[in-house]
């Protein structure tokens, strides 16, 4: 007999409610249940990042963590970051500074690097490299990246627009 | 769906928790799931029933008490950080978190789960043991205490029976100016030690007074390091004594793995011992910064 839970959460603003089994981590849930993709599955054992969310302000890894443990949250995707068509400062430094290339990591880099800015504004290169060495890249290369968090800090701290 | 179906359980009080644990078989508890829920996504651990910690009140307070701090079983490991109290008292503490997995990983990870896990490299049993931290295990027949050498029976296995719980942890404070140090070596940041080493010196008129090095990653348990404890006591606070203490520490056994050879482990052991002596001596002569 399956051991199922109704489930309602904030996702990106909007109230969202969904049903799901208890084994369901966030990740599958939101792809699957909310319909968001952006979230990406990597590893799910929590090591390669791409999955990472903000709940309640705070960055994990949807994997490790299930759908029912969220209910009552306010959860933000990587789709609940842009405006309309105007992106967001960490999305359009990563444009800006050719910090994707598959895409298969951004969604939980974007995420993590969005959390961590939020919490320490001024961060120097040594502590995004030591923020985003919980995302694992196999492409694009950590360069681009780890410029691209500095310059959206500097926005974020209205250095630069 | 990755892991294997179980009952889900969110009991909302230790009561009732105490008294699932006493119902049901074959239960594993929940606490920040960075350690299990890997474990169930892989399907290495397929229990029937899954006891979320998550739900349960009074779990996750961070207070002073007479000796020093009692903290929560599952306070988060991102607020053991943040907390002023532990800044203060221990911050040994907050040092060796920054070693623990990654920031995304200590938004959940407790510090209840990482003490019960009790993986041998983790960073937090080997403060525990720094400051003859005290736990407190709930269970059928009310609560006991469990003081930190104890603690671990063998390898992963801590000194908890199936139907008890670990709620909280108290730190004893020194209660006198000290300097810490936590010191690690890992192959990539944020990944198991090899080999964690964290000291605490007390130093008067350059002599060091007290001493506490408690080591991780080298044998199957955490563990302090006693003899060369006592051998530091009443030497100078310098690179003299610090070396002779990395020299007793490089003696003792080590584990091997597929990764790391057991000679290498102690190398490590000596070097992160005399590394962090040297660092909690500068902290005990600028007063404890």
């Amino acid at each position: 007999m399956s051991d199922t839970r109704r489930i309602s959460l904030t996702v990106n603003s909007e109230p969202f409610v969904g049903e799901a089994e208890t084994r369901t981590h966030l990740g599958d849930f939101l792809r699957q249940e909310a319909g968001l993709t952006g979230t990406h599955l990597g590893c799910e054992h929590g090591v390669c990042g791409a999955c990472t969310v903000v709940v309640d302000d705070e960055a994990v890894r949807s994997c490790l963590m299930l759908a029912v443990q969220a209910d009552g949250s306010s959860v933000t995707t990587i789709e609940g970051l842009a405006d309309g068509a105007e992106l967001s400062p960490v999305q359009r430094a990563f444009q800006d500074h050719h910090g994707l290339q598959c895409g298969f990591c951004t969604p939980g880099m974007v995420m993590s690097l969005t959390a961590y800015l939020e919490e320490n504004p001024s961060p120097d290169e040594a502590e995004i490299r030591e923020a985003i060495s919980g995302n694992i890249c196999r492409c694009t290369g950590y360069q681009g990246i780890v410029a691209a968090g500095l310059q959206a800090a500097a926005e974020m701290r209205g250095e630069r627009s | 769906m990755k892991p294997a179906p179980f009952t889900y359980h969110d009991p909302t009080s230790v009561g009732e928790l105490v008294s699932l644990l006493g119902t049901i078989e074959d239960a594993k508890l929940l606490a920040g799931g960075q350690s299990l829920m890997p474990m169930l996504n892989l399907r290495l651990a397929q229990p029937d029933h899954l006891i979320d910690l998550n739900t349960v009140a009074g779990l996750s307070g961070i207070e002073a008490t007479s000796s020093g701090v009692r903290v929560g079983a599952m306070v988060r490991q991102a607020s053991l950080m943040k907390s002023a109290e532990l800044a203060k008292d221990m911050p040994v503490l907050a040092e060796a978190l920054h070693w623990v997995g990654h920031f995304q990983t200590r938004t959940r990870g407790t510090i209840g789960g990482s003490l019960s896990h009790l993986d041998p490299a983790a960073e937090l049993p080997a403060v525990a043991l720094l400051y003859d931290a005290a736990l407190t295990v709930n269970g059928p027949d009310g609560s006991r205490i469990v003081p930190i050498r104890e603690w671990p029976i063998a390898y992963m296995i801590p000194n908890l029976a199936e139907d008890e719980v670990l709620t909280s942890i108290e730190f004893s404070s020194w209660g006198e100016s000290h300097g810490h140090a936590f010191e690690e070596f890992a192959r990539r940041y944020g990944d198991f030690a090899m080999v964690a080493v964290g000291a605490l010196l007390a130093v008067r008129d350059g002599v060091i007074t007290r001493a506490a090095v408690s080591l991780a990653g080298t044998q199957p348990t955490p563990m302090r390091l006693d003899e060369v404890e006592a051998a530091l006591i009443g030497q100078p606070a310098a690179p003299d004594s610090f070396r002779a203490a990395a020299e007793m520490a490089k003696k003792m056994e080590a584990m091997s793995d597929s990764y790391t050879s057991s000679r290498y482990r102690q190398r490590l052991a000596g070097v992160l011992v005399e590394r962090a002596l040297a660092k909690a001596a500068i902290r005990a002569n600028s007063g404890g910064e």
